[in-house]
């Protein structure tokens, strides 16, 4: 038995996003190989060998693999799963867009941001949101999972695996990169973060989004998030987004600000270990699984806040 | 060129969703139906791409049960052209769903097809990928701006950490992503006009695709059901709560 996992990573950094996927790998069984596919990413490969439990790491290098492209990264892993059982990858959009290529090519089915696994072949999912959880049981021979990090704790480092360099297909393939707009920003990313300042559609404008979110943030050194309904308002680029179709997040403290709770948020922040919601409307669905919960005007109540800590 | 626009009969996203007690699913009985709403982005981005001149005809497709005309009539009354209906009482994974498209695609030879990047339903994200690998086309998935211009198709794509554009070469796959279009609602007069638009009724065996399903339900259970906490009284309650909880 041995299962391949997709490392995550951007040529510099491996994302905390393949230890907690790792974990997953690990408890699914057999020995468990990283591929870590880029352009220049030697440091990452070897980051990815200090983690614990790993048989070895996979080191693919080249011009086409320096955005993980789905239509590479296909060709690159297909031929590889001749000598694994399962496919791990995280559930972020690099995992969502490549997996399924791969399961296709496979003839299998994917198991899409799976929470928790039982054996080989039984997969606990959330479906409808989060509103249910399925358990499927799968009678495909060779796996190909997503994993959703909330639900794993991060693998620790203490490991010393081999790093071989592998050939990859250099195409050219059909889908080419032509820019990015990434924000750079000294942030925890939003997915790892600690403590996660999260603004709704209350907030009004992108102007006070700015003045009453990111102070507390920047005090509490925090990721900073948001509701659909403010990313769709233009008051926080679209990366925020918080919820069942945006990022999903675990943190340690949770603070949402003017956000009602629509189930579509709730589905993205319920398993943080704190949550903290302000809003002025006690009715607000937010208060149901706040641990605390404070029905004042924002905009007099967050600075407050903010001067407080 | 030619769209294809694949579309899913869900549960309407406002319905509270009802687990049913013996674990088997979740209750569909009597429940508002609609479409699953990235496929209804999905129809709008190639209704304004025909309005911009580009797109010639649209397709829209559905794999499901005989309901699922009335998935197909929203989209033609929103200005897609005609619908194919691939009638099943089953439900078919994406996986099945794709090779069925696969099929279509072969006969329809459209130069684009577009799918919503999810369905509400069983939240997989997967069909659109899945149709991509078994054609061998290019991808732009969970895209947020769809440029058509001579020759490669232009696609923002919102990604962790922000947004990135990718050039297609040739017939691709698109996926939807929330923030690409908001879509119309269809006026009466193109709702009686898409009475007589044409649907053609197929079954999945003039597909020829094994779509026989590779996942069973063990069970489905409700989710965790988180307490309620305290409403506490001002600013300095609430950090007092924090500090004591060791949460700051």
């Amino acid at each position: 038995m041995a299962v391949l996992v997709i490392a995550e990573h951007d040529n510099a950094t491996l994302s905390d996003a393949t230890a907690k996927t790792l974990t997953a790998a690990l408890a699914f069984g057999g020995d468990v190989d990283i591929l870590v596919a880029g352009q220049g990413a030697d440091d990452v490969a070897a980051q990815a060998a200090t983690l614990s439990g790993v048989r070895k790491v996979l080191h693919a290098d080249g011009a086409a693999y320096d955005k993980q492209l789905a239509e590479a990264m296909e060709a690159l892993i297909v031929p590889m799963m001749d000598q694994y059982d399962a496919l791990f990858a995280a559930a972020s959009t690099m995992g969502k867009n490549v997996a399924p290529r791969i399961a296709a090519r496979l003839d299998v089915m994917q198991l899409s941001d799976i929470i928790g696994l039982e054996g080989q072949d039984t997969f606990v999912r959330p479906i409808y949101a989060g509103n249910a959880i399925v358990t499927v049981k799968s009678s495909d021979a060779k796996k190909v999972v997503t994993v959703r990090g909330t639900a794993f704790e991060a693998t620790a480092a203490g490991g010393n695996a081999a790093v071989e360099t592998i050939s990859a297909p250099e195409g050219p393939f059909k889908a080419a990169f032509v820019s990015e707009d990434v924000v750079e920003s000294d942030r925890p990313e939003l997915t790892a973060a600690k403590t996660v300042v999260s603004g709704g559609r209350a907030l009004g404008s992108e102007a006070e989004f700015q003045r009453i979110v990111v102070p507390l943030a920047d005090k509490l050194g925090a990721a900073i998030g948001a509701s659909r309904a403010a990313v769709d308002a233009g008051y926080a680029p679209n990366d925020y987004q918080v919820g069942q179709t945006g990022k999903i997040v675990a943190p340690e403290l949770y603070i949402a600000i003017g956000i009602s709770g629509a189930i579509q948020h709730l589905a993205g922040m319920k398993d943080s270990k704190i949550i903290v919601a302000i809003n002025k409307d006690e009715e607000a669905p937010i208060f149901q699984v706040a641990d605390y919960g404070l029905v004042a005007d924002l905009f007099n109540a967050v600075p407050e806040l903010t001067d407080a800590l | 060129m030619k769209v294809l626009v694949p579309v899913k009969r869900v549960i309407d996203y406002n319905v509270k969703v009802r687990v049913k007690s013996d674990q088997s699913g979740v209750d569909l009985a009597n429940v508002k139906m609609s479409m699953n709403p990235f496929d209804e982005i999905s129809v709008e981005e190639a209704v304004r791409m025909k309005e911009a001149g580009s797109v010639e005809e649209i397709v829209v497709v559905s794999i499901g049960p005989q309901q699922a005309q009335e998935t197909i009539r929203t989209a033609l009354a929103m200005g897609a052209d005609r619908g194919i209906l691939v009638k099943t009482d089953d439900a078919v994974e994406p996986l099945g769903v794709a090779k069925i498209l696969a099929k279509i695609v072969e006969e329809e030879a459209p130069g684009l097809v577009i799918l919503g990047k999810q369905a509400i339903d069983d939240d997989c994200n997967q069909t659109g990928q899945m149709l991509a690998a078994l054609l061998g086309w290019p991808q732009g998935t969970f895209a947020s701006e769809v440029k058509a211009g001579d020759g490669a198709l232009q696609v923002t794509r919102e990604v962790d950490g922000g947004l990135q554009t990718l050039a297609l070469d040739g017939p691709a796959i698109v996926t939807t992503d929330l923030r690409l279009n908001e879509p119309r609602y269809a006026s009466l007069p193109n709702i009686m006009k898409a009475k007589k638009k044409p649907i053609d009724m197929k079954s999945p065996e003039d597909y020829g695709a094994d779509i026989a399903p590779r996942l069973t339900v063990v069970k489905v259970t409700e989710p965790p059901v988180r307490e309620a906490g305290e409403k506490v009284e001002d600013v300095t309650t609430l950090v007092e709560k924090l500090k004591t909880a060791g949460a700051v």
